[in-house]
C-alpha cells in the first residue's frame, strides 16, 4: 500500500458536452514529484480545480493527508496545506512582491482580524517572508510593485506564494508556462531543490522537464487516466506513445 | 554599477522631495485646521464655523467610505443608509428625552438621552449592526449587483424612516438642541467644530493603523485577487464583512455628529442622492491614500457652497468639471497638490 498524500477516486466533471474529467483516478505519494501531462484541453487545469476546490466535482472524492476533502471549501483545503499555483499568474498586482508573499505567509498564522500593529514591523511575519524571498530569488525586487515584474519574475512569484505557505503539497499548474528557456531552467533547479521536503503534483508542458523531474507521471487524454507509472513505464508505454507523445522523440 | 548608483540616488531623492512635500503640505493643513475659529472670529465669518464643521463630518463619512471602496475594492452607493441611521439615533434619542416617553419599553425599557456619551456609542453600535445585515446580503454579490444592491437597501432605509410617522416622517424631526457632553458648550459653533476635528483626526488615525495592519493588508489583497486570497487560504467573506461593518460604523459616527451639527434629521440624510454626494467626494479627492478623501470632502462642498452664492443651478457647472478632474487626474486633487506615491 502507498503512503499517498492525495489520492483522488472516480472524479466525473462534465461541461455540457464536454468530459473534462472521466472516472479520473490517481495518487500521489508522500515526498514524490507527480507529474499530469496530457495534450492541451485534456482536463488538466480542471482537475486541478477540482482538488482545489475551485470547481465541484459531479462524482468522485478527494483525500488529503488521510482526509476526505471532497466538499471542503478551497480556504480550508489551502490551511490543510494544499496549495497551488495559478497557470495564468494570479499575484496581487499593486502589492510588492514582499507583501504578495507576505499575504501567502500570513494565512497561515492564525487569523488576521488585527487591526492596530503595523504588519510592515511584525518580526514573526517578516522573516519567513524574507525567507520566502530568498527561495525564489527576488530579493533585489522586494519592494517592486508585482505589476512591475518581467513575466518570468512574475511567474516565480506565482510558484513562491504557494510555497511560501509551506505546504504539504502543492499543485503547480504549468508553472513554465510562457517563461524564456533561462528562466526555465531556473525554476526546474528550484522545483528540483524542493524534493523530498513536500510532495508536488506538476502540470507540464515540456516533456523534457516533466522526465528530468518526475519521479511517476500521470497522463490525462480527453480527462481520461490512459496510463500512470513511472518515468521508464510512461516512455514506453505503447498507448502513450501513440496518443500523446505521437513524433515527439523521447529516446533518452 | 555606477549608472545603477545614480539611478537609485535620484530615486532617493525624489522619494525624499515627495516625503517633504508631504509632510510639509499636511502639517500646513492641519495648523490651518486648528486656527480655523480663530481666523473666522477675525474675518466676523461665525457662519463659516459651521460651514466648516460640516466639511468635517462628511470628510469622516467620506474616509469610512473609502475604507471599503478604495482599500476593499467594494463600490457601495448605499452608504449614507449609515450615515442616516446614526444620526437618527441621535434624533430620535434626543426627541423622546424631550418628550420625557420611552424609545421603546419592550423587552427593556430605553430611555431617550441628550447626552452624547450615551448616544454616540449608540450610534456606532446601531449602524455597524446595520452594516452586519445589509453587508451579510450584499457581499455575496459583486460589481454592478453589489451597486445595485447597497442602493436598494439604502432605499429601503430610506422610505422606512419616511414612513416613521411618530418622528416627523418624511419632513424629519428637530433636535430641541445639540447633545449634551462634559466641559464643553456643543452649542457653541466652536466647541462643536473642534470637537468635529477632534473625531476627524482619531477616525484618520485609526484608519491609518487599520490599512497597514493585518487585517488592512488581508482586505487590499482580497480587492486585487478575492479568488487567490481564498486559495492562500483566507475566509474571504469575513474579512469582507468586518471592514464593511467598520465603515458602516465610521458613518453612523459622521451621522450622530451631522444632527448635532444642523440640529435636525430627515430620510433625506440617506437619500441616494446623499450616498452619491460621499462617493463623489472620495473619486474627486483621489485613490491611494485616506487624505485623499477629506480633500475630496473639502473640495465638494467648498465649491458647492461658493456656486450657490452666485446660481442656482450650481450643479451644472459643478458636474463638468468633477468629470475633468476625476478623467485627468488619475490621482484626484490629492495627486495634483502632493504627486503620485506610485
Ligand atoms: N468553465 C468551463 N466551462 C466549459 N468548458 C470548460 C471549462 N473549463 C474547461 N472547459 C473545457 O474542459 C476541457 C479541459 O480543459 P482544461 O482543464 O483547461 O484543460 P488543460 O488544462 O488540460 O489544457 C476543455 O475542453 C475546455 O474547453
Ligand atoms: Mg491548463
Amino acid at each position: 500500500m502507498l503512503d499517498s498524500i492525495l489520492r483522488v477516486e472516480g472524479l466525473c466533471k462534465r461541461f455540457g458536452a464536454v468530459e473534462a474529467s472521466n472516472n479520473l483516478s490517481f495518487e500521489v505519494a508522500r515526498g514524490e514529484i507527480h507529474a499530469l501531462i496530457g495534450p492541451n484541453g485534456a482536463g488538466k487545469t480542471t482537475a486541478i480545480n477540482q482538488l482545489t476546490g475551485e470547481i465541484t466535482p459531479d462524482a468522485g472524492s478527494i483525500f488529503f493527508d488521510g482526509e476526505e476533502i471532497t466538499h471542503l471549501p478551497v480556504h480550508l483545503r489551502a490551511r490543510k496545506g494544499l496549495a497551488r499555483s495559478f497557470q495564468i499568474t494570479a499575484v496581487f498586482e499593486h502589492l510588492s512582491v514582499e507583501e504578495n508573499l507576505g499575504l501567502a505567509v500570513q494565512a497561515h498564522q492564525g487569523h488576521s482580524f488585527r487591526f492596530w500593529r503595523n504588519v510592515a514591523r511584525d518580526s514573526s511575519l517578516k522573516q519567513l517572508t524574507r525567507q520566502a524571498i530568498e527561495t525564489i530569488g527576488l530579493e533585489a525586487r522586494a519592494a517592486e510593485p508585482a505589476a512591475n515584474l518581467s513575466h518570468g519574475e512574475k511567474r516565480q512569484l506565482e510558484v513562491g506564494m504557494a510555497l511560501a505557505s509551506r505546504p504539504k503539497l502543492i499543485l503547480l499548474d504549468e508553472p513554465m508556462a510562457g517563461m524564456g528557456p533561462g528562466g526555465t531552467v531556473k525554476l526546474a533547479e528550484l522545483i528540483q531543490g524542493l524534493k523530498g521536503n513536500l510532495s508536488i503534483l506538476l502540470v507540464e508542458h515540456d516533456m523534457d522537464v516533466v522526465f528530468s523531474l518526475a519521479d511517476r507521471i500521470t497522463v490525462l487524454v480527453y480527462g481520461e487516466v490512459i496510463a500512470s507509472g513511472t518515468v521508464e513505464q510512461i516512455r514506453n508505454d505503447p498507448l502513450v506513445r501513440q496518443a500523446y507523445l505521437g513524433e515527439e522523440v523521447i529516446d533518452a | 554599477m555606477e549608472a545603477e548608483g545614480t539611478v537609485s540616488g535620484a530615486g532617493l531623492i525624489a522619494m525624499q522631495n515627495f516625503l517633504t512635500r508631504k509632510i510639509a503640505v499636511l502639517s500646513t493643513c492641519l495648523i490651518l485646521l486648528l486656527a480655523l475659529p480663530v481666523i473666522m472670529q477675525l474675518l466676523d465669518e461665525p457662519y463659516l464655523i459651521s460651514l466648516s464643521s460640516r466639511i468635517l463630518i462628511y470628510a469622516i463619512a467620506a474616509v469610512s467610505l473609502y475604507l471599503i471602496l478604495g482599500y476593499g475594492g467594494m463600490v457601495s452607493l448605499g452608504h449614507a443608509a449609515f450615515f442616516g441611521t446614526g444620526a437618527y439615533v441621535v434624533g430620535i434619542l434626543a426627541s423622546a428625552s424631550f418628550d420625557a416617553s420611552p424609545v421603546f419599553s419592550w423587552p427593556f425599557q430605553m430611555d431617550g438621552s441628550e447626552r452624547l456619551l450615551v448616544a454616540l456609542p449608540l450610534a456606532l453600535l446601531i449602524s455597524a449592526f446595520a452594516a452586519l445585515i445589509i453587508g451579510f446580503f450584499s457581499l455575496r454579490t459583486s460589481g454592478m449587483y453589489f451597486i445595485m444592491i447597497t442602493l436598494a437597501f439604502a432605499q429601503m432605509l430610506y422610505y422606512f424612516y419616511v414612513s416613521l410617522e411618530g418622528y416627523g416622517g418624511d419632513d424629519g424631526l428637530s433636535l430641541y438642541s445639540r447633545s449634551q457632553l462634559p466641559l464643553l458648550d456643543l452649542g457653541d459653533d466652536t466647541h462643536f467644530y473642534y470637537l468635529c476635528l477632534t473625531f476627524l483626526l482619531l477616525f484618520l488615525l485609526f484608519c491609518h493603523r487599520l490599512v497597514n495592519s493585518r487585517f488592512g493588508r488581508v482586505i487590499q489583497g482580497i480587492r486585487e485577487n478575492e479568488k487567490r486570497m481564498q486559495s492562500l487560504g483566507y475566509a474571504v467573506f469575513g474579512y469582507k464583512l468586518a471592514c464593511f461593518v467598520i465603515a458602516g460604523a465610521g458613518a453612523g459616527l459622521a451621522g450622530a455628529l451631522m444632527a448635532n451639527q444642523s440640529e435636525f434629521v430627515s430620510p433625506g440624510l440617506m437619500h441616494w442622492t446623499q450616498s452619491g454626494e460621499i462617493l463623489v467626494m472620495v473619486l474627486l479627492g483621489g485613490m491611494g491614500t485616506l487624505f485623499g478623501p477629506v480633500l475630496g470632502a473639502v473640495a465638494l462642498l467648498s465649491m458647492e457652497e461658493i456656486l450657490s452664492m452666485f446660481t442656482e443651478h450650481w450643479m451644472v457647472y459643478l458636474g463638468p468639471f468633477l468629470i475633468l478632474v476625476v478623467l485627468f487626474t488619475r490621482g484626484g486633487l490629492y495627486g495634483l497638490l502632493i504627486g503620485r506615491e506610485r
